[in-house]
């Protein structure tokens, strides 16, 4: 009888949807072997695609930890890093220094588009995730003007009839393609690991994770947790919730870069549209929620979202012939969103 | 003093109209359109959007803000043509029922979707919007999977080469603009469709009918301040579920109309945009998040469309690009909901900050008097 209460305590503090998840991830791996998917591959697909994505879903910790809700103008953050990404380019730079030019040409475009998003966010307390989501769309849908207008012309990267405006997708050949993918890379048979990718994500873990230690730190997640208490406690709850979106914001800059580098290819226009859901939904899967965040929720919910997203085709496909894995993602992810916007929060108001 | 006072409000708040009116103005002459070309294209927008439109009104007395679950009902509508193409039921019969079918359907969603928002009061505009994309995938999985395969599907013409899954468009030809050309009427080369009109006319004199009602007396309550609705006898969660459900229903019925008009389903984007692509037409039109009237439905429209049509051209006339136009329009429409939002919550601190000093001064006066 205990162990059952246990049990049931057990599964109310994890989540129904997430024991869902979680099982269905587990039977897709015991699955793999069986419909004859080599589990190798597999696993250094969700390793590889992990390291890829981590630093998104990272973005999501400051701004959830000081009240501002799931950061679903994750877009605005990426289009730093792309402007990042294609001005470094366009100024000649080529291999890994261009990918270090990218973070620094980034990161003052991510200072200024984060501090006018917070100070934004700041005139709107309590409406924080609607307007984030349309300053996302608003912010892609201007730069879609902005990529074909801007003056760029590196011939690898803007069409080559016209002679102006960026392609769609670029290719980062002979730029920062895998460039940390590759460093001290592992490889085991048909187990690779991109230790460099991970070694990267640690360290900005890490950084994340002191830094909510620190006195400035302590304060963001005591905004969070109560803005009334905050105040009454002497801190600066504007200032601090401003910190934690520019923090959220650059975070995206680099987790885009960082994306691209795995991928291989930087994608302008409507692709950064829809990046927020896919990290939103992957934070909240590992255990999140409104208001609540932390690096190990970052670590379990990208692998098992990536997990998912992975492994769902190559098993499916094996077993039924049939692709349903999109749908499944869909359903599945944006499910997780739901669940936990329903759950009632203290402090969201 | 007031008065001037009055004057700066009205301005205001007719913001968003005046900057349109503004856009078109500069951008009509540039694109260099016909003005009969021009008259003909709004009309038959007008006749296409406006029942999808006025479907959000219902949510916004409740003072569940803008209904991005609308998209729920284009599917339950897309659902219910999809089938009628299926059984080869032609014409305005065809369109009758597949009214008639999609209603339980949206009535199902509805009840889902007012449940969920319901759970998660004070951010239903967020969750509205995830609620849409969540249904989206259960959408495409009895679209794509489901029919042919569980649902019965005769014909080969809408089912993929696979054998089950329903093919990306789906020809409306037999029902195209049948309801559009039922009275047929010109005026000046103008081409009217009288019975769209009709029946658009007939929703707007239901909505100001409802309004009346003990019903609708009780939604704007509940819109007001769900407390005092319910110490004053609502049943709050019951009647925002009923403006929900009203509202899918509505936009079921409205998607038939605007597919209709289009004459093919594209059956995996068509309902994708239209929640956003009404929501902009109506803020345009001077409503907010809070307040919205059937007048502000048509000036939207108007405005609206008129800019959609034109941007693209003038676009390409000034920058030598149409894809800028293109993407005009689409910032556009997204910069005009990301403005409505941000200037409605600051509206809403505003006001909690009057009143919060409000009952300041009133309590220093008591405490100077004793």
């Amino acid at each position: 009888m205990t162990f059952m209460e246990r049990l049931k305590e057990a599964v109310e503090s994890f989540g129904l949807p997430r024991l869902i998840i979680t099982g269905f991830l587990i039977l897709l791996l015991i699955a793999a072997p069986i419909v004859g998917a080599d589990l190798p591959t597999q696993i250094s697909n969700i390793i590889n695609r992990f390291s890829w994505n981590g630093i998104l879903v990272l973005a999501m910790v400051p701004m959830v930890h000081s009240g501002c809700g799931l950061n679903f103008g994750l877009p605005l953050g990426i289009i730093s890093g792309l402007l990042g990404a294609t001005i470094s380019i366009e100024m000649g730079f080529t291999g890994g220094l261009s990918f270090v030019m990218a973070i620094l040409i980034a990161t003052p475009f991510a200072l200024i588009f984060g501090g006018l998003y917070g100070w934004l966010l700041n005139k709107i307390k309590g409406g924080e995730m609607m307007i984030a989501t349309y300053v996302g769309f608003s912010s892609v849908s201007l730069m879609c003007m902005m990529w074909l207008l801007l003056p760029y012309h590196s011939p690898n990267m803007v069409w080559g009839m016209a002679g102006k405006g960026l392609r769609t997708t670029i290719s980062l050949e002979g730029y920062y393609l895998e460039v940390l993918s590759k460093f001290l890379q592992i490889n085991i048979g048909n187990l690779s690991i991109p230790t460099g990718a991970i070694l990267f994500f640690a360290v900005l873990a890490f950084g994340i994770w002191a830094f909510l230690h620190t006195k400035t730190g302590t304060a963001m997640t005591a905004v969070g947790s109560n803005p009334t208490f905050a105040k009454a406690a002497g801190i600066n709850v504007d200032k601090i919730r401003l910190i934690s979106v520019i923090m959220s914001t650059w975070l995206a800059a680099i987790g885009i870069l960082v994306y691209e580098q795995g991928f291989g290819f930087i994608q302008l226009y409507m692709a950064p549209f829809y990046m927020a859901l896919p990290a939103v939904s992957a934070i909240l899967i590992g255990g999140a929620s409104v208001n609540k965040a932390t690096i190990m929720n970052v670590i379990i919910g990208t692998i098992l979202f990536q997990g998912i997203v992975t492994m769902t085709p190559t098993v499916m496909n094996n077993m039924i012939h049939m692709d349903m894995s999109e749908v499944i993602r869909i359903i599945a992810s944006n499910g997780m969103i739901l669940y936990a916007l329903t759950r009632k929060t203290e402090g969201s108001k | 003093m007031s008065r001037k006072k009055d004057l700066r409000q009205t301005i205001q708040k007719s913001s968003v109209p005046l900057m349109f009116v503004l856009i078109c103005a500069v951008c009509i002459p540039i694109s260099g359109l016909s003005p009969s070309y021009l008259a003909n294209e709004v009309v038959t927008r007008m006749g296409r959007n406006a029942f999808l439109i006025l479907s959000l009104l219902i949510p916004i007395m409740a003072g569940m803000g803008l209904n991005f679950g609308m998209t729920l009902g284009a599917m339950a509508g897309e659902i219910a043509l999809i089938l009628v193409c299926d059984w080869q039921i032609v014409g305005i019969p065809g369109m009758v029922l597949a009214m008639i079918l999609s209603v339980p359907v949206s009535v199902l969603l509805g009840i889902f979707c007012g449940k969920i928002l319901n759970m998660a009061k004070g951010r239903e505009m967020i969750t509205s919007y995830i609620i849409s994309y969540f249904i989206n995938g259960i959408y495409q999985l009895v679209v794509l999977y489901l029919m042919g395969s569980v649902i019965p599907i005769k014909h080969t013409s809408i089912k993929l080469p696979r054998g089950y899954g329903i093919r990306n468009t789906v020809s409306l030809l037999s029902m195209r603009q049948k309801l559009d050309n039922l009275i047929p009427l010109k005026i000046a080369g103008i081409k009217i469709p009288v019975a769209t009109f009709l029946v658009v006319a007939l929703l707007c004199l239901i909505i100001v009918w409802f309004r009346r009602t003990k019903l609708g007396q009780d939604m704007r309550a509940v819109g007001q301040d769900m407390e005092v609705a319910r110490d004053a006898g609502i049943k709050v969660e019951r009647t925002r579920i009923i403006s929900i459900v009203i509202s899918t229903v509505l936009a079921g019925i409205g998607m038939i109309i605007y597919l209709q008009n289009m004459g093919n389903i594209a059956t995996y984007s068509s309902h994708s945009q239209i929640g956003m692509f009404c929501i902009a037409a109506l803020l345009v039109g001077g409503a907010s998040v809070d307040k919205a009237s059937i007048g502000n439905v048509f000036l939207g429209i108007i405005l609206f469309h008129t800019m959609f049509i034109v941007a693209p051209k003038a676009g390409a006339v000034i920058t030598g690009d149409s894809m800028i136009g293109e993407y005009f329009r689409v910032f556009v429409s997204y910069a005009v909901i990301t403005v409505a939002l941000i200037m409605y919550e600051t509206n809403k601190r505003r006001n909690k900050n009057r009143a919060g000093k409000q009952l300041e001064t009133e309590q220093n006066g008591e405490g100077g008097a004793s």
